[in-house]
């Protein structure tokens, strides 16, 4: 198949596109393998999968560069894959394994990665934005050209540190982009009962900040979002704020019986996913046969594989090592 | 000089000895600090440098530990323990857990600074000493200077530690005055340090409680009862072995603490005596704490709910008779 030619500057080259939807498909089924594994009692704790929500953090990571900083969520999966970690490490820390992203201390919550600048896996409702205003700072302070990427649920909005960081930042004029991922619930609660005003973007504005809402399903206008504003951010006009409005087809986490929504309302908006919507658009562009799907879920099949056995290959960490790395030295509390 | 000034000095000797130091706080810029510590600094070191925050406490807190990750080394200065609370989540869940949590693929050289302790009639709010809820949590270092030195040099000392440093200066220390050798810099943080020399008790305690410590035993001293006084310096990691030591030579025990003496740092010194000493005693070990109640205005009846000299003095007779 040939590459579109770029006669609307909306229709991505072939060869891009099929990048976007593989790795959609990447992050959706390593978390389905992750269910799996949970339900085999292979992982443990809290779960929080992304599934819904893959064209947010794929789109805008194609606004990031390398020297660029990443702070996440709990919900941290999809960031970590789409910013190039390998997934036998992201596997083997949900595990708990010492060769786990995290040397298994984190777990599903806690994906770090310092050679990618992705600082979290935060898993305090909002504590991410000031450590990414602090990141903003130091990337300023010492003129690099970086921006720091920070992604956050609309659940945080609620809390004052999104108050206290969004005034800093514009106060600063700090190169960092807030990227709002609404999935339309703080775990159990809607936005509407507990917003007085639920429309996020909007919010910017209180602080001078540039605010603009984009379809959270839609890979590629999440990417020219992202761009627009990083863009932005980078020229060194300040913070940006971008919601990007999604769904979580799944439950909060492995452990929610899911009581404050509908099947049918999570039905509706499966209809509308990000990777099904994405390879209908596609097919329409006739840049997608079934063929290019077979080989990406092949390739992605492999890889899962691989990450599992990489994982299950895995040393638990040595007793021994209980407490290391609560001080750089090994300092002892109990002397 | 003062502690105020020693402050100071430790400040504008990193300040110029690292381009990567800077102060961010509550009125540290234009206004000079709540404690004038770092009064003149703006014109001298710029506005990049001597960063003004907003009241968010949470924010800039967090704002010092990205900072740090990012390569910087941030000095936060939180104008009194007590606005402190508002930052918890940032200190608690990101600053001590970073490191550990990441593998240690990160870590966090933060100093964050703050007033603590009662005994300027501030009332409740601006009077308590929490630090000891801080030692409480593994990941951070906790440092209370009771000199001169000490005040210049813990903080010069906590910007060589690639690991969050909490230093809590009480603020009635700030007008104290002593002496600083012209060359003094950093100091060792890990270790306590016997103030004064006895052989008939172990008065342990830190931060302002040192200089009422060292009155009491003077007085004691005078009836003959020669007092150990340790100023314990660094309430995590604690050095349990000076503790030790001096209990296995006098085998008695005060500890005074400025904070309540419910679930206080007391409790757990008293406990690590218990657990590590306890053949060495010649009698139980006795707390001199903070009365149970949020600290007064009034002068009487604050200085009543305050470790004082007095109380220092009949706890020891109350275990050794001269």
């Amino acid at each position: 198949m040939k590459e579109q030619p770029a006669t609307d500057s909306r229709i991505p080259p072939r060869s891009r596109a099929l990048d976007l939807l593989r790795q959609m498909i990447r992050i959706r089924r390593f978390e389905e393998k992750a269910a799996e594994l949970y339900s085999a009692g292979k992982i443990r704790g809290f779960l929080h999968l992304y599934i819904g929500e893959e064209a947010i953090a794929v789109g805008a990571m194609q606004a990031l560069r390398p020297e660029d900083a990443i702070v996440a969520t709990y919900r941290e999966h999809g960031h970590a894959l789409a910013r190039g970690t390998p997934m036998g490490p992201l596997m083997a820390e949900l595990y708990g394994k010492a060769n786990g992203c995290s040397r298994g201390r984190g777990g599903s919550m806690h994906f770090f990665d310092a050679s990618r600048r992705f600082y979290g896996g935060l898993a305090i409702v909002g504590g991410g934005l000031a450590i990414a205003v602090g990141l903003a700072l130091a990337d300023q302070l010492r003129k690099r050209p970086s921006v720091t990427a920070c992604f956050f649920g609309e659940g945080a909005v609620a809390e004052g540190a999104f108050h206290e960081s969004m005034n800093l930042a514009a106060l600063w004029k700090l190169p960092v982009l807030f990227i709002c991922e609404n999935n339309l619930y703080a775990m159990g609660t809607a936005l509407v009962r507990s917003e007085s005003m639920t429309d996020i973007a909007a919010k910017a504005a209180a602080y001078g900040i540039p605010g603009e809402a984009v379809d959270g399903m839609d890979v590629l206008a999440v990417e020219a979002a992202a761009k627009r504003a990083t863009e932005r951010v980078r020229a060194g006009g300040g913070p940006s704020l971008l919601e990007c409005k999604t769904y979580r087809f799944r439950a909060h986490s492995m452990y929610d019986p899911e009581l404050y929504r509908s099947k049918t309302e999570v039905e509706e908006w499966k209809t509308h996913g990000p990777i099904v919507s994405f390879e209908g658009r596609m097919r329409e562009w006739k840049c997608l046969t079934s063929e290019d799907l077979s080989a990406i879920e092949a390739a992605v099949r492999a890889e899962i594989d691989e990450a599992v056995a990489f994982a299950e290959r895995g040393e638990w960490e040595p007793l021994e090592e209980l407490t290391k790395d609560v001080y750089t030295a090994n300092v002892n509390s109990e002397t | 000089m003062t502690y105020r000034e020693a402050v100071r000095e430790g400040l504008r000797e990193a300040l110029r000895s690292d381009p990567r130091v800077f102060l961010m706080g509550e009125d540290v810029g234009k206004y000079g600090g709540p404690y004038a510590c770092s009064k003149g600094f703006l014109d001298e070191f710029g506005p990049d440098r001597i960063r003004d925050t907003p009241l968010s406490e949470n924010t800039f807190v967090g704002a010092g530990i990205g900072a740090a990750l990012g390569g910087l080394r941030p000095i936060v200065e939180v104008m009194t323990v007590n606005f402190s609370l508002l930052a918890l989540d940032q200190i608690v869940n990101n600053a001590a857990t970073i490191r550990h949590m990441s593998g240690g693929q990160f870590g966090i050289p933060l100093v964050v600074r703050m007033a603590t302790g009662a005994g300027r009639q501030v009332a409740a709010q601006h009077s308590h000493s929490l630090e000891g809820w801080f030692a409480h949590i593994p990941g951070i270092t906790v440092l209370t200077p009771a000199t001169i030195p000490d005040a210049k040099g813990m903080l010069l000392a906590a910007l060589q530690q690639p690991d969050p440093v909490f230093i809590f200066e009480h603020a009635y220390l700030y007008p104290t005055e002593g002496e600083l050798d012209e060359q003094a810099g950093a100091v060792d943080i890990r270790h306590a340090i016997v103030r004064r020399a006895g052989t008939d008790m172990s008065i342990i305690t830190f931060g302002g409680s040192v200089w009422k410590a060292l009155a009491a035993a003077d007085q004691l001293a005078t009836d003959g009862i020669e007092a150990d006084v340790i100023d314990l310096r660094v309430l995590r990691p604690l050095d349990m072995a000076t503790i030790l030591a001096s209990v296995s030579k006098t085998h008695r025990a005060v500890i005074v603490d400025e904070g309540w003496r419910t679930g206080s740092f007391a409790a757990e010194i008293s406990a690590r005596i218990v657990e590590g000493g306890f053949y060495e005693l010649d009698g139980p070990v006795q707390r001199v704490c903070s009365a149970e109640v949020p600290i007064p205005y009034p002068k009487h009846l604050e200085d009543a709910a305050l470790p004082n000299v007095d109380r220092i003095v009949q706890a020891v007779r109350s275990l050794v008779s001269p």
